[in-house]
């Protein structure tokens, strides 16, 4: 079977081009690709189309929220564009305040079931969520048994970032406890899904396929996360930094 | 009774006001900041599965320090512990609990609530921007929609009101509200007052309410048991 493993994070996301479109995985620190996220922002690529969970955030090493400080970063799609306090206000919300950048905000399980759609060739879907909000405001609506649901339409992307426990070097990936969160969707729905390996990469044969979480044919690149500090770990011992 | 005995109630005892009600074998929600303080309530032998947006079904207590896991946290993104019989999924499974009404209460957080059962949590007047998070899904998934928040503002203005004035979050659909004033329940007449914060007077809690107060002919001070 192929071999998908890389050697290094720059090789990994050497061909991104500008304007690429991203989906970046994890929900809080765990599962957050911050390596890949790292190897972005050396590489350059501006004009970028991010959809995450909240793309404001800069608490980790390498977020999506540095790439936004950075001016790369044309549009998001995310369940979070600001903080809870006007005082606590980022440049994300500066950029998406002025017009420079455009976010797009919407309940957490659209954003998710937008990419499953995606990821599984469904066209459209009707949710109750967000209906008589804003957010609904010039979308198309549908009474179903006498309940009102909002269409809603998938997302998709060039390339999705996540990170896992352990992959096979075919990219059969298993997920260690809440690291799993959005990265199993995001890999099935983007184009070509890159990957960072907290644990260990293993033959192929090595890992038991009744635990296969993300199986490998969503998989495109894996590259296994050096030790710190050429590594970007995030321990809970950072937590206040 | 005298002043000194009069004061709002503190947030432990708004949400354990709510947790009382909780019933064995419930799965809970609880959103980030006061709501998470449910599951302090000394429950006894009821079990109730806490579930969190990020695929975490039946979690544990906070982790102690130094003993977190890095790949274990909840919605608020705190560091939190397994029990036995817990499992993980993934986030579009994860939605699929709260979306397809497994989820028996959510407990959320609000800046308004009206008497018609809408509520606002999600923006603050004059920005662009705001937080939804899961709210929006809990909000119209879970079996029942919980609000626990401070009755006035920081300016002192009214939470309960006749219509929202912020962006809503979800239409018709909070059934009980907690406040450090009382405890009120969402009716096809408005907002009826089950038990008020000890020393207060009905009169006191509607001076302080927009909305028209329905006052329960068994009116009780508000008691954690």
């Amino acid at each position: 079977m192929k071999n998908k493993v890389f050697n290094s994070f720059d090789e990994a996301v050497a061909d991104i081009p500008d304007g690429a479109s991203i989906m970046v995985g994890g929900f809080g620190p765990p599962g957050l690709p911050q390596n890949l996220l790292g190897a972005l922002i050396r590489q350059g690529a501006t004009d970028l189309t991010i959809i995450t969970n909240r793309g404001d955030q800069t608490n980790a090493k390498a977020n999506t929220g540095h790439l936004v400080e950075l001016r790369r970063v044309k549009k998001v799609y995310c369940a979070f564009s600001a903080s809870p306090h006007p005082s606590q206000a980022s440049v994300f919300e500066e950029l998406t305040e002025s017009g420079e950048m455009e976010a797009e905000l919407m309940p957490q399980g659209t954003l998710v079931e937008r990419m499953r759609a995606a990821a599984s060739g469904i066209g459209a879907f009707y949710t109750q969520a967000s209906v008589g909000t804003e957010l609904a405001i010039d979308k198309e609506t549908r009474v179903i048994d006498g309940k009102t649901y909002v269409l809603e339409f998938p997302l998709h992307a060039d390339y999705a970032f996540i990170r896992a426990d352990t992959s096979d070097t075919f990219g059969n990936l298993q997920y260690d406890l809440t690291q799993r969160n959005f990265n199993p969707v995001m890999a099935m729905a983007a184009k070509t899904t890159l990957v960072e390996i907290e644990g260990e990469i293993i033959e192929v044969g090595g890992m038991d396929p009744n635990n296969v979480h993300t199986p490998g044919i969503f998989v495109d690149r894996v590259i296994k996360i050096p030790p710190a500090p050429e590594g970007l770990w995030t321990l809970p011992s950072d937590r206040n930094s | 009774m005298t002043t000194a005995d009069k004061k709002p109630l503190d947030r432990q005892t708004m949400c354990s006001r709510l947790a009382m009600e909780f019933e064995d074998g419930w799965i809970a929600n609880l959103g980030a900041g006061m709501p998470t303080l449910c599951s302090n309530y000394d429950f006894k032998d009821k079990d109730i599965i806490y579930q969190s947006e990020n695929g975490l079904i039946g979690y544990g207590p906070l982790a102690k320090e130094g003993e977190e896991h890095p790949n274990l946290v909840n919605a608020g993104v705190q560091y939190v512990t397994l029990r036995p019989g817990s499992a993980i999924v993934n986030h579009a499974d994860s939605f699929t609990v709260i979306r397809g009404g497994y989820v028996n209460v959510t407990v959320l957080g609000s800046y308004e609530v009206a008497e018609n059962g809408d509520f606002a949590n999600w923006k603050t007047s004059g920005r662009k921007g705001g937080g939804i998070g899961g709210a929006m899904d809990l909000a119209v998934g879970a079996q029942r929609v919980w609000i626990a928040m401070e009755h006035v503002t920081r300016d002192g203005k009214p939470r309960l009101l006749k219509r929202c004035a912020l962006p809503v979050t979800a239409v018709g659909v909070v059934q009980r509200v907690v406040t450090d004033l009382g405890l009120f329940d969402v009716t096809p007449e408005g907002f009826l007052m089950r038990e008020i914060a000890p020393g207060y007077t009905p009169e006191e809690v509607q001076a302080v309410t927009e909305a028209r107060l329905i006052i329960s002919p068994d009116l009780k001070p508000l008691q954690v048991t």
